[in-house]
């Protein structure tokens, strides 16, 4: 009887979407196994906190108003009123920097194994947009609580836009809705935190799965030279499926960890007519560029030393995301060699500036 | 005199033209109001000629404090030797709030660590330019700041 019936069922779906095509291809499809297979989960890992963002994004929607008179005032109801609130922020928030530090590991694993190389280029750029988009959700959602924290860290944030020659000013207006930060500039980070960036979001995110799918997942470096037999993988389904799922639920774990027993600050309502408190920092994840900032001189030569440090990243960004043409270029000898010295640099870089600015 | 099959292709293409043109002139419809939605209107900015900061005997020497001076922050600072200063306290360099440090007796910004001596003048760290000074006055038991 229900034998019949499941089988009634999938007649009906096949007849409708014709997904035995799909079911043959994830049947099909296997993934390398081998000492780093450990890094392909962080792209899973990204996506599923992501989707955690989405789903505690929308809950706090129901409460939360933005403008300057009512976004604290709304963001303390919902932790300190509304039934498991706090809970739902306090993923929201942790969710968000876990999510960014999954980013950054899944890049840099991607950088490191040269999975961007051709035919991967596309996955890379659109992988480098996510990246951005990622960074772009945090500081706009930073500001939605409107504390002095958020304040100022957005006021400098936009302020160092404004830094770039020609454009950087009419950006940061942009971005302001004006010349300084108000409840308008709330009203638009607002809109696009929960709007706009999702909208781009979700269709790039679309296209860098499709592309992945479509080319299959990245062998190792030092498989070129080996014989099919040598090779070894395992299905994609169930074997990885199940192993991804496995890791998803260690996620959640250590997400309900974090947010039950650290619960995400409020801080104070912002005041825009109080001093900047003191130890006042940006989060951790741009905490090492506010770092080497503060290292360079207020003059360096002829130029603001903000100008030449904002334009030095925006070069280095530009490098980074441009990473499969100069491989490609790179004298054979060296190809290898000259891309992990680049990506060990930076990722020294980086750790050494965030500890330096946490102190 | 010309022929039909001279003129044809001039005509078409002055017809692929204008359709290009109107490709254009419609994409620029839509986005150039998009585009402009985004530009907030100007606000008039208010300027206030003489504001009161504070009362005479709010602060002591070598104490400051911050008010509101428009839709900026100022600072009212009581120096040391007892005189009256006032200054933007919009920090020249990425726009944090300044404040009085009376262990320094200097203005200090907290963001990055800039530091103002009491006329103004950038003295350490990233600020590039020193602090636009306004003008006090005292008045009865008020004191006011205006612009200089």
């Amino acid at each position: 009887m229900i034998a019949k019936m499941k089988s009634r069922l999938s007649d009906w779906v096949q007849e409708r979407f014709h997904l035995s095509g799909l079911v043959e291809f994830a049947a099909k499809k296997k993934v390398p196994y081998f000492r780093g297979s450990f890094w392909y989960y962080f792209g899973g890992v990204s996506l599923f906190l992501f989707i955690v963002q989405v789903v505690t994004g929308i809950l706090l929607l129901m409460y939360y108003q933005p403008g300057a008179k009512t976004a604290f005032e709304s963001v303390h109801f919902i932790i300190s009123k509304v039934q498991f609130g706090w809970l739902i922020r306090s993923i929201h928030s942790w969710s968000a920097n876990l999510m960014v530090l999954s980013v950054f590991i899944h890049m840099f694993s991607v950088y490191f194994t040269k999975a961007f190389r051709r035919p991967r280029e596309l996955t890379w750029y659109s992988g480098f947009v996510l990246f951005g988009l990622v960074l772009a959700f945090g500081f706009s959602g930073y500001l939605l609580p409107w504390n002095t924290l958020s304040y100022f860290a957005t006021k400098v944030g936009t302020e160092i836009t404004a830094v770039v020659p020609v454009v950087g000013e009419p950006i940061m207006q942009l971005l302001r809705a004006g010349n300084d930060v108000t409840t308008s500039t709330l009203t638009r980070f607002f809109g696009l935190h929960v709007a706009i960036f999702p909208a781009i979001f979700t269709v790039i995110l679309s296209l860098h799965l499709l592309l992945i799918q479509v080319q299959g997942i990245s062998e190792p470096e030092s498989w070129s030279e080996y014989p099919e037999h040598k090779k070894k993988f395992i299905p994609f389904f169930p074997n990885f499926v199940l192993k991804d799922l496995l890791l998803w639920l260690i996620v959640l774990n250590v997400l309900a960890i974090l947010a039950v027993f650290y619960p995400w600050e409020l801080g104070q309502k912002a005041d825009p007519f109080a001093p900047a408190p003191a130890g006042i920092k940006p989060e951790w994840y741009f905490l090492f560029m506010y770092q080497s900032l503060k290292y360079i001189p207020a003059k360096l030569w002829l130029f603001d030393g903000e100008v030449v440090g904002v334009l030095l990243f925006g070069v280095a960004g530009l490098l980074w995301f441009l990473v499969p043409m100069w491989d490609e270029k790179t004298p054979k000898g060296l190809r290898n060699k000259l891309i992990n010295y680049a990506g060990i640099l930076a990722v020294i870089f980086i750790i050494a500036m965030t500890i330096l600015g946490v102190k | 005199m010309m022929t039909g099959q001279e003129t044809e292709p001039s005509r078409r293409s002055f017809l692929d033209r204008l359709l290009k043109l109107s490709v254009f002139a419609w994409a620029l419809s839509i986005v150039y109001p998009i585009f402009a939605y985004f530009k907030i209107p100007p606000e008039a900015e208010s300027t206030p000629t003489n504001i009161a900061a504070a009362k005479i005997n709010e602060l002591q020497a070598n104490q400051g404090k911050v008010f509101r001076f428009g839709n900026q922050p100022a600072i009212l600072v009581k120096t040391p030797d007892g005189q009256w200063k006032a200054f933007s306290a919009v920090c020249t360099h990425l726009q944090c709030t300044v404040q009085y440090r009376n262990d320094l007796q200097k203005i200090w910004c907290a963001c990055h660590n800039g530091i103002y001596d009491l006329n103004g003048a950038n003295v350490a760290g990233p600020p590039p330019r020193p602090l636009q000074e306004f003008k006090v006055t005292t008045k009865g038991d008020d004191v006011f700041v205006s612009k200089a």
